[in-house]
């Protein structure tokens, strides 16, 4: 990137750069809307927590999917990695969430350190395979070891202390609302920031062509291995969330289950754009608490009727659509 | 122990070759035209569905179902590739799987809300049922039955590609696409025969699979992580390869649930990305 930053190019990008960090009015409205489910559904704020835990989920995917472009069916096992040590941690008299929290994060970003190593070597379907396997390798070992997990029952005896030792989780879940919308919050301001970085942009360049970003002098391996890292510390961050408001750890967070549901909710948002794996979590997750009195696999069918709806007819999501929507508006405005 | 060996080596065996009959269908046309059918799994759960409807409602005999099996998957599948996936062999490896997957999600509901969500009952015919004993170790007779049905069906894949003008097409297609279109040969028209030829033998194997592993709604989804293993250790486009990486995953599936049950699928999973971190492109994949 230094020879970009020293010829007149390099002002152009900075200006282009800056211009694209700049927050947009619809930005604000969106942030500020997501306050208002404490005035107008406070009974539903447990149900808006779980949204926020899975908008951060898809938030980790979409950088790694939608702006490295590597396809990964095996997400789920940082997300898994996370609670499981928020849980474990928690368990074993550590209740403090604000630590429990970051250790999570580490513990997932350090294991994904260590599959990027790996992982980032391959690519199309071997690439699937490896994370899928690697996933599965980790979930079937959970279970094998009950005494640590508590297997297919769940960890028991979860005991999170109040935040800041004053705001404990009720049961209404204001406390756990808060807290996971400042986590994601906070997370979203941290991925925005790397996606309109140089950096951000190399990892656009590596998605759209990695043989040119290899002639251009671009280190790919590098800048993958480092995205993955980063993206499997915010699945872990999102996995402790889920630990720490519910107070219980389930082998289905390690599970395949969770990978494709993650990878559902980013497409119906929108692959590739920061927004796209909130919206699609909000949409998502309030359609299937909408449906939760159906039979699950009918719930499928439904599932699959977007998913084949999205591909044919709206590639890029709700929001790649919306932006369609507003770019053919705008042309005919003036 | 050398009689559990056997055992085991049998068993497992003969799981393979249900594998491979799985499979075999996706590997050939993911190695032509790159497209990431996850629905394969959909195609064969409606040869068993099928067969089990004919079986039980119509009486028919076991044998007379499996053409049937074969040729409903095999139909479908001419129907969905004309409707659906001839406008993505160009899309993306994500859109490809977002799109498949919606199709197994779909047809997972359907085949719950037409058949229920208990396990399928078939009964196989008295000669298939039992074991014969060698030495002292018992083997099940529908397990020779299934390796002998998938030994001829791979033979007889064998010799379609390798000795006949449309496998010569079908062979030039898996190796260059455009090298092939460039000679004339209309690979769209091929891909679609050898698309219907391999999700009908999905669906033959899923007819067959009932009696050793059971039949229900979520078999799409199920088995659907076996076969994506046999294809990509298999290497795609390859017979052989899948043939290879089948017996392989069903012997090691067998020998990990006789001799270490606790560790679950574990032992799978490590075998598969054990050979793909040696060889990225399979066993017997060429690219």
């Amino acid at each position: 990137m230094t020879s970009l930053t020293s010829a007149g190019a390099g002002d152009d990008l900075k200006i282009w750069l800056t211009k694209r960090t700049r927050w947009r009015g619809a930005e604000i409205v969106f942030w500020l809307a997501c306050l208002l489910p404490y005035a107008l559904t406070p009974d539903y704020l447990q149900l808006a927590s779980q949204i926020a835990i899975s908008a951060l989920f898809a938030l980790s995917l979409d950088l790694l999917l939608g702006y490295a472009g590597v396809l990964s069916l095996g997400h789920a096992a940082f997300f898994g990695l996370g609670a499981y040590t928020a849980g474990l941690l928690a368990a074993h008299g550590w209740g403090e969430p604000l630590t429990g929290l970051a250790a999570a994060g580490l513990v997932a970003g350090v294991c994904g350190f260590l599959a990027s190593l790996i992982v980032v070597r391959f690519r199309g379907l071997a690439l699937i395979m490896i994370t899928l396997g690697l996933a599965q390798m980790l979930a079937s070992a959970a279970n094998s070891v009950s005494w640590l997990t508590g297997g297919a029952d769940g960890l028991q005896g979860v005991d999170v202390k109040p935040l800041f030792g004053v705001f404990s989780f009720d049961l209404w879940g204001r406390t756990a609302y808060a807290y996971s919308l400042a986590v994601l919050f906070l997370v979203f301001l941290l991925v925005r920031r790397i996606t309109n970085s140089p950096f951000g942009l190399s990892l656009r360049g590596i998605r759209e062509n990695g043989v040119r970003m290899a002639a251009l002098g671009a280190p790919n391996q590098a800048h993958l291995r480092k995205t993955f890292t980063i993206a499997a510390g915010i699945a872990g961050l999102a996995g402790a969330l889920l630990t720490q408001t519910t107070e219980t750890v389930s082998l289905q967070t390690l599970g395949f289950q969770k990978s494709a549901d993650v990878l559902v909710m980013l497409v119906l948002g929108g692959v590739g754009r920061l927004y796209g794996g909130l919206v699609g979590a909000i949409i998502y997750m309030i359609a299937r608490d909408q449906f939760s009195d159906m039979n699950p696999e009918y719930w499928f069918f439904w599932i699959g009727l977007m998913l084949i709806g999205v591909v044919v007819f709206l590639p890029g999501g709700i929001l790649g659509g919306l932006s369609l929507l507003t770019r053919s508006w705008k042309r005919r405005a003036p | 122990m050398l009689g559990s060996i056997a055992g085991v080596l049998y068993d497992g065996f003969a799981y393979g070759m249900l594998l491979f009959l799985l499979s075999v269908g996706l590997s050939v046309t993911l190695g032509m035209m790159n497209f990431v059918n996850l629905a394969h799994g959909a195609f064969a759960m409606l040869g068993g569905y099928v067969a089990v409807t004919l079986m039980n409602r119509l009486d028919w005999p076991f044998l007379a179902t499996l053409p049937v099996a074969f040729l409903a998957a095999a139909a479908a599948s001419i129907v969905l590739e004309r409707v659906l996936y001839r406008r993505f062999y160009k899309a993306s490896d994500l859109d490809q799987c977002l799109l498949t997957i919606g199709i197994v999600f779909v047809s997972i509901a359907s085949a719950a809300y037409v058949f229920g969500t208990e396990q399928a009952v078939v009964r196989t015919p008295a000669w298939l049922q039992g074991s014969f004993v060698v030495g002292e170790q018992t083997f099940g007779v529908y397990r020779l039955f299934l390796i002998v049905v998938a030994l001829a069906l791979a033979a007889g894949l064998v010799g379609l590609l390798e000795f006949t003008r449309f496998g010569a097409k079908v062979r030039a297609a898996v190796d260059n696409q455009r090298m092939a279109r460039g000679l004339g040969i209309d690979v769209d028209r091929v891909f679609a025969l050898t698309f219907a030829l391999g999700c009908g033998l999905a669906g033959l194997g899923g007819a067959l699979a009932i009696e050793l592993v059971g039949l229900n709604h979520t078999f799409a989804f199920s088995y659907l992580i076996y076969v994506l293993i046999v294809v990509s250790v298999g290497g795609l486009g390859s017979i052989g390869g899948s043939f290879a990486a089948a017996a392989l995953l069903g012997v090691s599936t067998v020998a990990g649930e006789y001799w270490a049950p606790q560790t679950g699928s574990f032992l799978i999973y490590f075998v598969m990305v054990a050979i793909l971190m040696w060889r990225p492109l399979g066993l017997f994949g060429k690219r």
